[in-house]
């Protein structure tokens, strides 16, 4: 997962605390493996280090974090460069390729223009891949072989998910309900 | 393993080839669906053009405009630069036998012939005769792997060794353009590996221009380039 997109991602709607998008992430970008909260004020500090995110309000209250975070104008340029380009296409690109889908379908992107590009740039390797395949020595062929057919799996998935989104789209809203 | 695959061998970029089949703004609607929508696409000669999109979208529509099958509602379609679409049922399925090869994902060979008629019958349908169109067609056995099978029928034959007689079946009367409709759809991957290789094979040696509709990345990758249709219409980035 690209933990600094999703949290960009999850902050466009308006400000948010730390503790809100930890909870958020879990849901959302990380259901088998939830983030620690070390790893999301980690990120937030990178963010803000960056011009990314800004200190939006810090609460004089108790508990364990007051302090709300609001996206800049960098941190929505940068969420918008992230998810229009392709990423570089490999075998286990499935973590953010994932956060990149879900983050469309939250905030109501065009995902078949993801597919569209992903699979562009993904075709662009694997006819590499391909033409590698024919002259290189057996060992370097065999994982030519073996990343094909990886991203050839992370395609029909994109695909699987464009076919479904309008689904998808009404069953997953953003929220911070019903979280345990 | 990304260090180990990291540099591309041979350039992946190719200098735009002269276009040999144009279609511009195409549609075809089958009562109330609109299978095209306007599609303009332009493929050059010795091109591998792999068409992808959603099951429905209008691909095989697409491949069947392009090929003379279907006439378009709307729009043109050149073949070197002379319109097809407006050509009768005649003339059209003339051009099919002289200048397009057919493969489809299953075979289609005619069930009670051999392998070897099956390869010849598109020569005969022109007019050679049958010595010299069974002579030519068992000159493909050999380079597609398939030696041996010319007396069998198609029935006592593999799905592999089958579509394999199907392309030979499509390269022999020498075809400006085969068109694939999901070619390798009822193949393992082995199979469909060698069938894409034997494709790709004939058109970098003969010039032929190979227009291939599938699902599969894997195929789609032995493509030069790719078009993808999504309700009747090109989609994307790729529509160069
Ligand atoms: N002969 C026909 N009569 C009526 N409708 C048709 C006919 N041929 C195609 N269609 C419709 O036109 C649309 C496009 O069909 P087409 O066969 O081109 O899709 P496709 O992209 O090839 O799909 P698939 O991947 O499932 O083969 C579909 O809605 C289909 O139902
Ligand atoms: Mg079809």
């Amino acid at each position: 997962m690209s933990i600094q997109h999703a949290v960009l991602g999850l902050l466009q709607e308006g400000p948010r605390h730390g503790y809100d998008l930890k909870h958020l992430v879990d849901r959302y970008f990380a259901p088998d493996r939830p983030v620690a909260f070390a790893q999301i004020y980690a990120t937030l500090a990178r963010l803000e280090s960056r011009g990314r995110v800004a200190l939006d309000a810090v609460e004089r209250a108790e508990g364990p974090d007051r302090r709300r975070y609001a996206i800049t104008e960098d941190g929505r340029h940068e969420l918008v460069r992230w998810l229009d380009e392709p990423l570089a296409p490999e075998p286990h690109l499935q973590a953010a390729l994932f956060t990149k889908v879900v983050l469309a379908i939250l905030s109501g992107r065009d995902v078949t223009a993801i597919v569209d590009s992903e699979r562009h740039a993904h075709l662009a390797r694997m006819r590499e891949l391909t033409a590698l395949r024919r002259s290189a020595p057996v060992p370097i062929g065999l994982l030519a072989d073996y990343a094909l057919f990886h991203l050839e799996a992370d395609l029909r998935w994109l695909e699987l998910t464009a076919a479904r989104v309008d689904d998808l789209r009404t069953n997953l809203k953003l929220s911070t309900e019903d979280h345990p | 393993m990304t260090t180990y695959l990291a540099a591309a061998p041979t350039p992946v970029e190719r200098a735009a080839p002269a276009p040999i089949l144009v279609a511009t703004d195409l549609k075809k609607r089958f009562g109330r669906t609109e299978a095209l929508r306007g599609i303009d696409v332009t493929i050059g000669r010795g091109e591998i053009v792999a068409v992808m999109g959603p099951s429905g979208s209008g691909k095989s529509t697409l491949l069947h405009c392009l090929a003379g099958i279907l006439r378009p509602d709307a729009g043109t379609v050149e073949l070197e630069g002379r319109r097809i679409d407006t050509l009768g049922e005649t003339e059209r399925s003339k051009l099919r036998r002289s200048s397009f090869g057919f493969v489809f994902q299953f075979g289609q060979l005619v069930p009670e012939l051999t392998a070897l008629e099956n390869v010849a019958l598109p020569l005969l349908l022109d007019g050679v005769s049958r010595s010299d169109a069974e002579a030519r067609a068992a000159d493909w056995f050999p380079s597609l792997g398939i030696e041996g099978l010319e007396h069998r029928r198609p029935g006592d034959m593999s799905g592999g060794q089958s579509q394999r007689v199907a392309v030979a079946r499509a390269l022999v009367t020498g075809p400006t353009v085969v068109f694939a409709d999901e070619p390798t759809g009822s193949l393992d991957s082995l199979a469909g590996e060698q069938v894409m290789e034997l494709l790709s094979a004939a058109v970098a040696s003969s010039e032929t221009t190979v227009v291939v509709v599938t699902h599969e990345a894997r195929v789609a990758a032995y493509a030069h380039r790719e078009i993808v249709v999504r309700d009747g219409r090109i989609s994307g980035v790729v529509a160069a």
